[in-house]
């Protein structure tokens, strides 16, 4: 959990503080001098964010940082023989190895991405409020209005499909990994790329099925 | 003791083992020599049950290895020590946490009883105060005692070594054998060594087999070895024309070892 966890809150913060203020800016562009008034900037970094941007993106980088990192160490306890170590032993790898990463990915991960989206709004005021794209108060304003509880449950549930499939697929890779470095470097990429595709699929799936 | 029967292995289209039937025997080490890809390291992975044979059967005391349930198999693994090529020691662990695994998987055992338990075997072989240590910090030979002392901690009634002399210097390899050999003959282990180290199979071997091309071509003890007129034995045993002439020598003079 510490590794999982801990060890991506930094990241974390920087994406989701960057995500939002990017969000904000480029909205605040497309509404410029239109008839939409400029609160809705605050409205829309808060729900793109929290439907969208927190879990997909979030869960992305954490595909990389903490997904390589599974299947690399799992994939090395294979080619050192650590895993034939412990069956002899008589443990179940697949669960002794698996199960605690899967159980602390989907306790964290949803932190995780529950701090991104906090973060994320923060990050939409830093960008547009010193820059007097509009004020304080019309940023607030935005971010309190029109709230659906639901977007957050939607967030939830993406949030914990993802961190299933981004753990359960890098601890694969990294179990059945072959003999040689080249391997090992393969199934670490293999469990980014993979992660990746099936957590961009689930995300157009719970999107359908939940809207 | 542990026997097969008519044991066979294929990879695809590839058969590695062929009808292998072979008896080892309890309280003796059992060395399985043969060159690179003879079929060894497939031979001592089928016996532990880290692959399934193709066809044939392995008996540990006449019970069927292949016919146990997933209950019955995890009970008779907590009989098995195994010491494998790369020591296979937990590299995020310490020495203590190293040998203490299994306790700690598979016992009910106190702190203090396991603590006196990871002590004695490292007392037994000869590496005391390294209990702290992680395995990258220790040599070799210090790592493969460790190994040894952690496949010991539940006294087993089998132990396997595969290739326990390997990447040492020929002083710490005698060590490791002759460590082997005494748990072997204290507490009266089945010990199946896989090994392509002469001195191994002059020093220790009580009962040898000799694979070539995935069969037993060849089975007898040390003594045996020197005699035998088997050419695919004395072929890799001899290969070593230094070797060769010693053991002309030595039946020159009449002598045995």
């Amino acid at each position: 959990m510490h590794d999982i966890g801990v060890g991506s809150v930094v990241i974390v913060v920087i994406i989701a503080v960057f995500i939002g203020a990017v969000t904000a800016v480029q909205f605040a562009y497309q509404i410029e001098g239109n008839l939409i008034p400029m609160w809705y900037i605050g409205y829309i970094v808060r729900d793109t964010t929290i439907i969208e941007l927190a879990p997909t993106i979030t869960c992305l980088v954490l595909a990389g940082k903490v997904g390589s990192n599974m299947a690399a160490e799992i994939g090395g306890m294979r080619q050192k023989e650590h895993i034939d170590a412990m069956e002899i032993m008589g443990v179940n790898t697949a669960s002794y190895l698996i199960l605690p990463k899967l159980i602390a990915a989907l306790l964290v991960i949803p932190m995780l991405v529950a701090i991104s989206a906090f973060l994320s709004v923060m990050g939409g005021y830093l960008a547009v409020v010193p820059t007097e794209y509009l004020s304080s108060s019309e940023y607030i304003q935005g971010v309190r209005a029109f709230f659906v509880s639901y977007n957050v449950f939607m967030m939830v549930v993406k949030s914990l499909v993802f961190a299933f499939l981004l753990t359960s697929v890098s601890c694969f890779q990294g179990y059945f990994v072959k003999q040689g470095s080249i391997e090992l470097g393969k199934a670490s990429t293999n469990a980014v790329v993979f992660s990746d595709i099936l957590i961009l699929l689930a995300d157009y799936v719970i999107a359908t099925l939940l809207t | 003791m542990i026997r097969t029967e008519n044991l066979y292995k294929s990879f695809g289209d590839q058969t590695v083992l062929h009808g292998i039937t072979a008896e080892f025997k309890a309280g003796k080490m059992n060395l399985v020599i043969g060159r690179s890809g003879s079929g060894k390291t497939v031979l001592l992975k089928l016996l532990v049950g880290l692959l399934e044979p193709t066809e044939g059967r392995i008996f540990y005391d006449d019970t069927d290895f292949g016919s146990l349930s997933k209950k019955e198999l995890r009970k008779l693994r907590m009989q098995i020590g195994m010491l494998f090529q790369g020591s296979a020691l937990f590299d995020s662990m310490t020495v203590e946490e190293n040998i203490r695994f299994p306790m700690d998987m598979f016992t009910n055992m106190t702190e203090k009883e396991k603590l006196y338990r990871v002590n004695d075997c490292l007392t037994r072989v000869s590496l005391t105060g390294v209990n702290k240590n992680y395995p990258s910090e220790l040599s070799g030979g210090m790592q493969k005692r460790v190994g040894i002392a952690r496949a010991i901690v539940l006294n087993p009634k089998y132990l396997f070594c595969d290739e326990p002399n390997s990447g040492l210097d020929p002083k710490t390899a005698l060590t490791i054998d002759e460590l082997i050999q005494d748990i072997t003959e204290e507490n009266k282990i089945t010990t199946i060594v896989n090994t392509h180290d002469m001195s191994s199979v002059m020093e220790t071997g009580d009962h040898i087999f000799l694979l070539y091309q995935g069969r037993i071509t060849w089975e007898g003890n040390r003594n045996d070895v020197l005699h035998s007129t088997n050419e695919t034995l004395q072929d890799f045993i001899f290969a070593s024309p230094f070797l060769r002439k010693l053991r002309d020598t030595a039946i020159l003079n009449g002598k045995s070892i």
